[in-house]
């Protein structure tokens, strides 16, 4: 259905939103048969089974009168950058916090629908939420480490976590992998609010890569950070594929195009386009994705 | 004062007020007035204060040219109304703490428990009952909590402990336990709901348990409010009088027996303000001088407190 007529879609009214052809309209990065238009550079995760697949998801909030998610599928390849954008309250933060059950925390809300990490459900039954985040790290909109020492905060959580190998090579790391290691190498053991902000970020992602997830996920990462910091953290993020699959929500397009292999974009609550980051930005299949890559609405 | 536009130069083409830009409104008497009965109502309570503790000192004067500092902290026997007069302060220093250690065992623990339920586990109906019920807690008069230490805390704990006696430290000092809990509960909960969200969600995404994000998080980013309620807490006790008083016994002893009957020095000063002692004898001096050294206890936990919450504190 990814070849649908662009046509069809009445530009930004929320009305066809609610067409049933997002339901499938959606471009599920496994390349089935028709590869749409150019199968170009990246290579497409068509072989590579899907890190992360979310299936049929619906999210409500205030106990389902707020309906957050509807029916998004998606797969999120292995070691790539996967950026999900729209404009404001089109859900994908609340999409992200699915990823690693952050939403639980959040009282009166209800999902439908199931996400599947490495193929293991996540939202079975069996499946505890704690072991989920271990597994699928987070960092936030605001850097937010602990009133601590910089050392702590990247121990903290492997701690936690029972780690009993040599601290402080995990610690020395996990900063050399957010890239921030030369920064405070001789200020481990004073607080971690001596940092500036984006020093403060990448020791949050730090703290997240010393648990060892398989996943991390970053809501925002550098919004509230200035242009240097940002692409600091930009860099760390690039880096960081190699070892982990990212997912990345942002609401700056030009980021997204930077940093991303994957885009996907969402619309109030649905995934309208999911596509390599170039296609998506150059040649997008929907009329509202491109009403909102060049800047007409959002 | 005067709010009215002079209208001075020619009256301009709109009707806006032109105002005298020299007219003195900021720094006009009302202003400085306020001012000044701001800073005397702030001065209030830090001269009573030092009234106080003039007082104190002054009043103690007399007692100390009769008995010897040596003695005063020397001797432990504290028997001002017999003839034969002792006046070891430790007799009733011990059975005032005595109580406030009984009284922190039962309220610092059971205070804090309740605040980390209170602040991160209670949904919102548990403690919209849980945080007036405590607060009622705090509102019950010392002497009816004085009658319940008497009436019903020492009998029942005559059921445990057989031979104890009427007055005694333990039912007295888990009473003013009691009392303090809601002190503690209430000021650490504030404490805990003043740290950020973002923490705990910052634990939680690390993949910590919620125990360990409320005894590693957010228990340690709270620590200092946590420690002011402990300190307040326990000043409160050591001052509280009529529980003491009513349970707790008139017979200064320097023990650490809590089974024993005791007296502490808030009950020794009660009981010589209500009694017949002549103003200017050496027993009613002796208020003052147990009454200095009560004031200057209170004001070293204060120092230490507040070192504490400097040096441990995780700013956020």
């Amino acid at each position: 259905m990814s070849t649908d007529n662009p046509a069809d879609d009445a530009r930004l009214s929320p009305a066809s939103v609610d067409e049933p052809t997002f339901q499938n309209g959606r471009a599920d990065g496994a390349a089935d048969e028709d590869a749409p238009p150019v199968p170009n550079s990246k290579s497409s995760p068509s072989a590579v089974q899907p890190k992360v697949e979310i299936e049929d998801l619906d999210f409500w909030y205030d106990n389902g009168d707020t309906h957050a998610l509807q029916g998004i599928s998606m797969d999120i390849a292995p070691h790539q950058v996967t950026a999900l954008i729209g404009p404001s309250g089109c859900g994908k933060s609340t999409l992200l916090r699915c990823v690693n059950r952050m939403n639980e925390l959040i009282e009166n809300t209800v999902l439908e629908g199931g996400i599947h990490v490495d193929g293991q459900d996540i939202y079975a039954e069996d499946t505890d939420p704690v072991m989920v985040r271990r597994r699928v790290g987070m960092v936030f909109q605001e850097p937010n480490p602990f009133p601590k020492t910089i050392y702590k905060n990247v121990a903290w959580g492997a701690e936690v976590n029972g780690y009993t190998g040599d601290m402080d090579a995990l610690v020395e790391r996990s900063l050399r992998q957010a890239a921030l290691w030369d920064e405070v190498k001789d200020q481990l053991h004073s607080s971690a609010y001596n940092l500036s902000g984006g020093q403060q970020q990448r020791l949050c992602i730090a703290r997240t890569l010393a648990v060892h997830p398989d996943v991390v996920l970053m809501d925002e990462p550098a919004s509230a950070l200035d242009p240097i910091a940002t692409s600091k953290v930009e860099e760390t993020i690039t880096e960081l594929k190699q070892d982990y699959t990212i997912v990345i929500v942002t609401h700056n397009m030009q980021q997204a195009s930077r940093i991303s292999d994957e885009t996907a974009f969402l619309y109030m609550g649905r995934l309208v386009e999911m596509n390599p980051t170039d296609e998506l930005f150059t040649r997008p299949e929907k009329d509202r994705t491109e009403a909102y890559v060049t800047g007409r609405f959002g | 004062m005067s709010t009215e536009p002079s209208p001075t130069l020619d009256a301009p083409a709109d009707d806006r007020p032109q105002d005298d830009l020299t007219q003195q409104v900021y720094n006009s008497p009302k202003e400085r007035a306020i001012k000044y009965l701001l800073g005397a109502c702030a001065l209030v309570s830090v001269l009573t204060t030092i009234g106080i503790a003039a007082v104190l000192v002054i009043e103690s004067i007399p007692f100390f040219q009769n008995v010897a500092l040596a003695e005063f902290f020397g001797d432990t026997r504290w028997t001002p109304q017999f003839a034969n007069k002792h006046f070891g302060i430790w007799a009733l220093l011990s059975g005032t703490v005595l109580v406030t250690v009984i009284s922190a065992v039962v309220a610092l623990p059971i205070g804090l428990a309740s605040a980390i339920f209170i602040s991160e586990y209670a949904v919102p109906w548990m403690r919209q009952i849980l945080k007036p019920g405590l607060e009622l807690l705090a509102g019950v008069p010392t002497v009816v909590y004085g009658y319940f230490a008497l009436t019903f805390v020492t009998p029942l704990l005559q059921t445990f402990i057989p031979g104890l006696g009427v007055y005694n430290a333990l039912s007295g000092g888990i009473v003013v336990g009691i009392m303090i809990i809601p002190m503690v509960a209430s000021l650490s909960e504030d404490a805990l709901q003043a740290v950020p969200d973002s923490l705990g969600q910052a634990a939680y995404a690390l993949g910590a348990t919620k125990f360990e994000t409320v005894v590693r998080v957010d228990v340690p980013a709270a620590f200092s409010g946590i420690m002011a309620s402990f300190i307040l807490a326990v000043s409160r006790a050591i001052g509280e009088t009529m529980i003491v008083t009513l349970a707790a016994g008139a017979t200064p002893r320097m023990t650490l027996n809590p089974a024993e009957s005791i007296q502490t020095m808030t009950a020794f000063i009660v009981q010589v303000s209500k009694g017949d002692t002549p103003q200017g004898t050496i027993v009613y001096q002796s208020i003052f001088a147990v009454g200095l050294v009560l004031f200057l206890i209170t004001l070293v936990m204060n120092i230490i407190a507040n070192r504490i919450t400097l040096h441990y504190q995780e700013r956020y």
